[in-house]
């Protein structure tokens, strides 16, 4: 049964109406009209559908949103404040270091993808400011892309490594 | 008015020797009020200047992720001397977009190009008339910088685009005579311009299909067997019992014939509903299953045609010193966009709004008005991006879903398929198997070349309209769906040569159609070894081979260019065969679709234990004559590398004998990051040369050169592919 239910999203409690059992991917994009997490499988097997909850990647698609109240969520929006946060800078930078990194890399292609690509990388180097090769692409791995953009992904990851040892 | 200037105007055979008045003001209601196409015959049609000293150019070409409408735009903003800020395009729309034919065949550059560009001339030709007469001076004094004309040697006399017509029409025929510049003119084409959706894709502010919501809208999904059936034979419901979603309030089944959707306020209450809704469907009727699937294709009556014969190609074969005949055979292999497709559709009794991700909007159109029993000037389509598609993925079939489900729900509906549905209800690129047959002389070169094809056509019905009962229809015939003159040996210079196509009936198969690079990769794969095995036959590098049999100077700079780039060096192929566990091997292709150039080089290797097959390194190398710009052309040659490494590699629609079953990312799996091949990138640019495609023209030499590449590493050929482990397994011992 739909009830009210509090959940935190991007540094704002957001009352919502939903049944505790719907996966948070729904209410995020239907009640709170976010862009960025997005259906892809339903199944926890693309990374379409991810979120930062309490900084860790998650899939929405299969996390009940019941599970998520008292935890902070961070969607695709919310990623520049974060790391804002993280960073202690006083401002939010428009973008995040790696969406920059992926429009100068001209990573894209459909770019459909490029939510689960951009929040799995983002935390990625929140833990590990300055991964390998190998350490990206197995963080990496879980995300599909099925316009074949891996190799200016991780270059972009590569170059929005760089980009935040210059602000560090 | 605008009608006696268009008559004079004609009269004068294109020159613009009267002076034209311009139309009324241009209200944002007017462009779209009435039902498309607009007439392609007027300037109005195609472009618009705004008093802000702007322009819009209508394009009627989807942006699909492969960056065409900035190129596109780059064209435009090159003949009318605009700069890429000051150039906008909008959505594509039966009520406002011209119809240019879908984004098909990687053509909206190559068809689109000429006519964007031609309309951007003409306008440009106006718009000088207007500034000579505005600062009476002579067309050929003036010069334009971003929009603004000003008299040569004083820049302060000086008038703008926007100031000249700001928001009128035109009024103005589009005669395509007006001059354009000469390549050697270029600033904006052939150039690198970065992609103007980039920044909203990345920051999350692009509005994708799958975001388009509607006030008062209920949820959609549609229920069907998991995994199609034959072709034609749809699915009947045999049970259905409405009360089993009775527990979702608000949750409705709709049904039309066969055609059985639920809808509910809420999205998960609609999936759910999907997903506990009782309804079992009578039993289907057979299907070749995989392990069948070749043997019975081989089986059909076929429809039979000699596509080309020059020569006498068996007398050659007979007296030939090297001789080689090889049988392949390829999957069915599907689109799957990674987001599934979504449409939203509010449907009333005389008029239809359908928004979707189609190729064609209006093609689309023509469909669901048929469907729907509503005039085909009632119904408006408008285009959305979607997740990339590669072809014809499930994007009619969704709009025809919520256009019959809002029909009957008298509402608008949402409709997103789920994962099942777009990996179960595809137009898979057809299986295919061949049998080559090649001969060459004792210094390598080619005498004879036979390539016989076996696929079905292309479905001409889409799922919805089937299971409402209509009847499953062909796809027209047409050359693209049968053996490629280009890709199978076209290449070469072969004095006898024949194409033979066997086209086995499509009802019975699964329901298909285009897959970027329709074939090509399969046919590639059978024809780039049997002739590679040549080579090693004659003792020759493969690379020396090709370049030995090749004349024309647009392959051979393909072919040179991946090469080049792989910094190839000769040797005759499996000469370093190895006993260890990984192995390493090269290989290099050639092949194309339609038009353009591909070549390629692999580098892969091959663990022996396990079968595993990884692309460390791909080269690709495509000449598309003028590219407008490099910068995307190469994104679009990394994705299709990528791509077909995916498809060589993991890609494989399963069938058992009633209907398809893989379904989802583990049944049906494609490349991951951690195997994410290297990519080099090589625009050949030819300023000189027409534009041809590039979203899909160097996947045949990649797939070649990657089966090449394995012999290379083990000595053995692969017959087959995805190359996945037991398959790679399997032949290693074979040997
Ligand atoms: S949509 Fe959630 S993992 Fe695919
Ligand atoms: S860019 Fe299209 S799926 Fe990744």
């Amino acid at each position: 049964m739909a009830g009210e239910l509090k959940i935190r999203v991007n540094d704002q409690v957001r009352t919502v109406t939903a049944a505790p059992d719907t996966p948070l991917l729904y209410v995020l994009s239907n009640e709170l009209e976010l862009q960025g997490p997005r259906f892809g499988c339903g199944l926890g097997q693309c990374g379409s559908c991810s979120v930062l909850v309490n900084g860790v990647e998650t899939r929405s698609c299969v996390t009940p949103v019941s599970a998520v109240q008292g935890k902070s969520v961070t969607t695709l929006e919310g990623l520049p404040a974060w790391y804002a946060a993280q960073k202690k800078l006083h401002q939010a930078p428009a973008l995040h270091p790696v969406q920059q990194a992926l429009i100068d890399e001209q990573a894209v292609q459909c770019g459909y993808c490029f939510n689960g690509m951009i929040v799995k990388a983002s935390e990625l180097l929140s833990k590990n400011p300055q991964p390998t090769d190998a350490q990206i692409r197995t963080a990496m791995n879980g995300h599909l892309c099925r316009c074949g953009t891996y190799p200016r992904v991780l270059k972009a990851i590569q170059r929005a490594s760089r980009m935040m040892a210059g602000v560090a | 008015m605008g009608n006696v200037i268009r008559r004079d105007f004609l009269k004068t055979g294109g020159a613009l020797v009267i002076g034209f008045h311009l139309g009324g003001v241009v209200s944002a209601q007017e462009r779209g009020s009435a039902a498309g196409p607009p007439d392609a015959k007027q300037v109005d049609t195609w472009l618009a200047i705004h008093p802000d000293n702007t322009a819009t150019v209508y394009i009627g070409f989807a942006e699909l992720g492969q960056g065409n409408s900035t190129a596109l735009l780059q064209v435009a903003a090159e003949e009318l001397d605009l700069g890429m800020s000051q150039i906008a395009t909008v959505r594509l729309d039966t009520n406002v977009t011209p119809n240019q034919g879908g984004t098909y065949s990687s053509a909206s550059i190559q068809r689109g190009g000429p006519q964007v560009r031609a309309a951007a001339a003409e306008a440009r030709r106006a718009l000088l008339q207007l500034a000579s007469k505005k600062l009476a001076t002579p067309v050929e004094r003036l010069e334009v910088s971003k929009g603004v004309v000003s008299v040569m040697g004083s820049p302060n006399q000086s008038v703008t685009y926007g100031a000249l017509v700001g928001g009128k029409h035109f009024d103005l025929a589009f005669t395509g005579s007006a001059p354009v510049k000469p390549p050697s003119a270029y600033q904006v084409v052939g150039t690198a311009a970065p992609r103007n959706d980039i920044p909203d894709k990345v920051s999350g502010k692009y509005v994708y299909m799958q975001h388009v919501r509607v006030p008062g809208m209920l949820h959609g999904r549609v229920v069907r067997p998991r995994g199609q059936r034959a072709y034609g034979a749809g699915a009947k419901v045999a049970t259905l019992d409405e009360s089993s979603i009775a527990h979702i309030a608000g949750a409705r089944v709709l049904r039309r014939g066969d055609f059985v959707g639920v809808v509910a306020e809420r999205e998960w209450d609609a999936i759910r509903a999907a997903r506990q809704l009782k309804i079992t469907w009578e039993a289907a009727p057979p299907l070749p299953g995989s392990a069948g699937l070749y043997v019975q294709m081989r089986k059909e009556k076929t429809t039979d045609r000699v596509v080309v014969e020059r020569g006498n190609v068996t007398a050659a074969l007979d007296s030939a010193v090297h001789h080689v005949s090889r049988s392949y055979t390829a999957p069915y292999q599907a689109h799957v966009p990674f987001g599934p497709n979504c449409a939203v559709a509010d449907v009333t009794r005389e008029s239809a709004l359908v928004m979707c991700s189609t190729q064609d909007v209006y093609a689309t159109r023509g469909s669901l008005a048929r469907l729907l029993g509503i005039p085909q000037e009632k119904v408006r389509v408008q285009y959305y991006e979607g997740s990339g598609t590669y072809g014809h993925s499930c994007y009619d079939d969704v709009a025809q879903a919520a256009g019959l489900l809002s029909q009957l729900a008298a509402k608008p509906v949402r409709l997103q398929f789920m994962r099942w549905d777009e990996h179960g209800w595809d137009n898979y690129g057809p299986a295919h198997v061949a049998d080559v047959r090649a001969a060459a002389d004792a210094s390598g070169n080619i005498v004879a070349y036979e390539y016989a094809g076996w696929q079905h056509n292309w479905s001409g019905t889409e799922t919805s309209a089937q299971l409402t009962g209509v009847a499953p229809a062909a796809w027209p015939a047409s050359g693209v769906q049968e053996v490629n003159r280009l890709t199978c040996g076209g290449m070469y210079d072969i004095p006898n040569l024949r194409l033979l196509n066997h086209q086995v009936p499509a009802l019975g198969y699964l329901k298909g159609a285009w897959l970027r690079s329709p074939l090509d990769l399969s046919f590639a794969f059978a024809s780039e070894q049997t002739l590679d095995e040549l080579a090693y036959l004659a003792g020759l590098d493969p690379y020396e081979f090709r370049k030995r049999n090749m004349k024309d100077e647009r392959w051979l700079g393909v072919l040179n260019a991946a090469a080049q780039a792989a910094q190839w060096t000769p040797r005759r192929a499996a000469a370093k065969l190895s006993g260890a566990k990984v192995v390493t091997g090269r290989g290099i292709g050639v092949g194309t679709h339609l038009a353009s150039y591909g070549g390629a080089v692999a580098e892969i290797e091959v663990n022996k234990e396990t079968g595993k097959v990884v692309a460390k390194r791909l080269y690709g190398a495509i000449d598309a004559g003028l590219v407008v710009n490099p910068g995307n052309v190469e994104n679009q040659i990394s994705g299709q590398l990528v791509q077909t490494a995916s498809r060589m590699f993991h890609e494989e629609v399963t069938l058992n004998t009633t209907n398809v079953t893989s379904l989802d990312w583990t049944s049906y799996p494609i490349l991951r990051f951690e195997e994410s091949p290297e990519i080099t990138a090589v625009v050949v640019q030819r300023l000189n040369e027409r534009y041809s495609g590039a979203g899909e023209e160097v996947m045949a030499a990649c797939a070649a050169a990657i089966g090449n590449a394995f012999f290379d590493a083990t000595g053995v050929r692969m017959r087959e592919f995805p190359m996945t482990p037991s398959r790679v397994l399997a032949a290693l011992k074979r040997g």
